[in-house]
């Protein structure tokens, strides 16, 4: 249930920031001088004192389901006091932190960060590792994917708190009008965007412009691993077996001017879904609450299904988005900071959070009877989660982010975006995002080979 | 070239109020410096400080692994070789050398139209061409690009009830002039008031004297209204020449319609911020916007120089 947000309204609200850097660049300096590389020993009985001393907490996050948490967590513990602040979604939050942990002061207690952009923070050593804290023992408590996600090299640096086990959603209206089956393998999928655009030049299958967080959950649930990621050592190789089955399929719905040129979160995408111009869309578990405040119009009219699969009667999935909760660095209430992400993301916060909408990252949670059964209004009563969490268990193990993904995900329409206004195949543009981001990481100091 | 030098007869002057400071050497007054001092704080803080700063960031460079060092001249050296920064500047330049020219003339004609005084509801247009400078650019920017989409745009709606097939104007090929065409449509207005005003203080009796000699309206404004203008369109296009490198708000804006037209290093400005909030390369792009910074500042020298030369 992570929260987007258009990207025209995450720049607009950058602007101010950017006009004062048109001659001034602004500065952010160290940052590597946290020091918080070995993790601090803190027990459970010294986060339950620190919940009696009591304290105030600052904690910077988006995902709005955490107002009620906060609000439960202060009533249980009435010495807390917790400040929870928007300081943006997404690439704004982190800039905002950055800028704070550079500057060395103003940084938050606890700081929302997804699972694609945290390696990068706990690269740089800004944010806590927790193995110290006791959470180690949580393995089992979490799905594999998120549990997976908060980890980088020895160290775990955030709990997780929701995610987004990828599903299909498709306007069964459309379908139904053409007589088109719901697909279930990706070779389906390419089928159904030729019927459906034959039969009405006004329909597309989906709309794609190039999204880097899309792409490479498709590469991962067809099994490719195109980052490997050891310490410092960086492989970057866009020729595997799943990436290549990724670029040919998509390479064909491109081919064929199938997929609409609406980008994601535009005014245009909103209305493309609610009036049947775009009739699948395949993302994280956490769109159904987009949908309901964001398309009314087709209430009834969306179904989920589960994510199209590149083998015939395959199971795989794969996650788009989702965030964990994690300490910054300079945080010096460890203890009380952890006593949040453990109420939030594993003890009673989390039924909160279901309840407000969120789907959680929690094994038990999802498991249970009362998700499970819950039916959606929005999808004509349908038993959705059972889908979703079917996907959460089938999102297989092994994928891993670069730990510079912000900036390579910033860079895949200069590169593979190319491919879908030019000639360009989409494998060369894979290469070519793939050359951009191995320099990168190159100047970065890492040590990256193809 | 005259009017640019200061006089030298002030130069001249200068020694002998020092020979009388010399006999009262105590006698020196300060108060002057509480009259500017609050300006001179805020100056030294908001301006000259940042560019301090970033002149000092660019000799660095902090990477993600391995931590901050002093590098001397190689961000500089990395910039100058940089194929996406010189992309970048061309593509401005390019913008500059097709967008200010088209720009300014319709503002020059719009102006000289008004300046006439045979136009009816005179201020009416003043105001209707005035207002798109009103708009600030980011809401400028997103609503021709939504008037530009092909789908649910205006040129989808063009397309659907005419039946024509009107090209993208977000597409890559068109991005630049579509962008331009939004920039125009803001700044005509406000370099037409630049002009007017200039017109409006001309005075009267150079027309009556030019109607005496029986010049016609043409001759007018290429004789009397053009010449004295002069300094004012030098002043407009050193604005736009800053304004065209500093290009940033319409593209930003823009990108999320168009990601694939518009990459991270399509403007100088959207390379550095892309730098900075992408890339945590802040040392990097402090380089890029200093060297941006003085060869605005050499081109917009230059046009200075050039106007003025004119005018001799």
């Amino acid at each position: 249930m992570k929260s987007k947000i258009s990207p025209a309204v995450l720049r607009g609200s950058a602007l101010a920031l950017a006009a004062a850097l048109a001659l001034t660049a602004c500065g952010g300096g160290g940052g590597n001088d946290a020091g918080g590389a070995a993790p601090a020993e803190v027990s459970a009985d010294d986060v339950q004192a620190a919940l009696e001393k009591g304290g105030d907490l600052t904690v910077w996050a988006w995902e709005p389901t955490l107002e009620k948490v906060v609000e439960d967590f202060e009533a249980e513990y009435p010495n807390v006091d917790i400040d929870l602040v928007n300081a943006g979604t997404g690439n704004d939050q982190y800039t905002a932190l950055q800028n704070a942990i550079a500057a060395g002061s103003g940084v938050p207690d606890v700081a929302q960060i997804e699972y694609y952009a945290l390696p990068q923070f706990a690269l740089a050593e800004s944010v806590q590792d927790l193995s110290g804290y006791g959470a180690g023992d949580l393995q089992d408590t979490f799905s594999p994917g998120p549990w997976n996600s908060v980890q980088a090299g020895e160290g775990i640096y955030g709990l997780p708190m929701d995610s987004g086990p990828m599903a299909l959603f498709y306007n069964t209206e459309v379908f139904e009008k053409y007589g088109v089956e719901v697909p279930t393998t990706w070779e389906e999928y390419i089928e159904a965007a030729r019927t459906l655009h034959k039969a009405d030049p006004k329909v597309y299958i989906a709309n794609d412009m190039g999204d880097a967080g899309f792409a490479t959950s498709l590469i991962w649930q067809a099994g490719g691993k195109p980052y490997t990621v050891d310490g410092t050592d960086v492989k970057i190789d866009f020729s595997d077996e799943g990436s290549t089955k990724f670029a040919e399929t998509w390479q064909q719905l491109l081919d064929e001017d199938l997929l609409a040129p609406i980008s994601s979160w535009s005014d245009e995408w909103y209305q493309g879904l609610g009036n049947g111009t775009i009739a699948t869309l395949s993302t994280g578990a956490w769109m159904p609450g987009n949908f309901t405040s964001g398309v009314p119009a087709a209430a009834g009219k969306w179904r989920a299904a589960p994510l199209p699969q590149w083998e015939e009667g395959g199971t795989a999935s794969a996650e788009n988005g989702g965030s964990s909760l994690t300490i910054p660095a300079a945080s010096e209430q460890g203890a009380l900071a952890y006593a949040f992400l453990d109420y939030a993301n594993v003890g009673d916060g989390v039924q909160t959070r279901i309840d407000g909408g969120a789907f959680p990252a929690t094994s038990a949670a999802l498991e249970s009877d009362e998700f499970l059964n819950s039916e959606f209004e929005y999808f004509g009563g349908q038993k959705a989660n059972e889908i979703f969490a079917e996907s959460a268990r089938n999102v297989p193990e092994g994928w891993s982010y670069l730990p510079f993904q912000v900036y390579a995900n910033s860079v895949f329409n200069d590169t593979v975006g190319q491919a879908y206004v030019s000639d360009t195949p989409l494998k060369d543009g894979l290469k070519s995002w793939q050359d951009a981001s191995i320099k990168y990481g190159t100047e970065q100091g890492f040590t990256v080979s193809e | 070239m005259t009017t640019a030098s200061p006089p030298p007869a002030t130069l001249g002057t200068l020694p002998k109020p020092a020979k009388r400071a010399q006999k009262r050497p105590q006698k020196r007054s300060w108060s002057g410096w509480l009259f500017i001092g609050p300006f001179m704080a805020v100056f030294a803080l908001v301006f000259l400080a940042p560019i301090a700063y970033s002149i000092f960031l660019s000799f660095f460079r902090n990477q993600l692994v391995g931590g901050n060092g002093f590098v001397g001249f190689a961000n500089y050296s990395q910039a100058l070789q940089d194929p996406q920064f010189w992309s970048s500047l061309l593509r401005v330049t390019l913008f500059l050398a097709v967008q200010v020219p088209v720009m300014l003339l319709i503002a020059l004609l719009v102006a000289l139209a008004l300046d006439s005084g045979r136009l009816y509801g005179k201020s009416f247009f003043r105001i209707s061409i005035f207002l798109p400078y009103a708009v600030p650019a980011v809401v400028a920017s997103l609503m021709w690009g939504f008037m530009y989409g092909t789908r649910f745009g205006l040129v989808g709606n063009v397309n659907n009830a005419l039946g024509t097939n009107l090209p993208n104007p977000l597409s890559p090929e068109l991005i630049l002039a579509s962008i331009g065409n939004i920039v125009t449509w803001e700044f005509i207005g406000y370099n037409m008031l630049i002009f007017y005003s200039a017109l409006r203080v001309i005075p009267k009796s150079l027309y009556e004297a030019a109607e005496i000699d029986g010049a016609s309206q043409f001759r007018l404004v290429t004789a009397i209204k053009l010449p004295a203008i002069r300094g004012a369109l030098v002043v407009a296009g050193i604005f736009s020449v800053i304004g065209s490198f500093q290009l940033f708000n319409e593209p930003a804006i823009l990108q999320s319609l168009a990601p694939n037209s518009i990459s991270t290093y399509f403007t100088p400005n959207l390379y550095a911020y892309s730098l900075s909030f992408s890339g945590q390369q802040y040392n990097y792009s402090a380089t890029v916007a200093i060297i941006m910074g003085v060869i605005t500042m050499v081109i917009a020298y230059a046009v200075q120089l050039r106007g003025m030369r004119k005018e001799s």
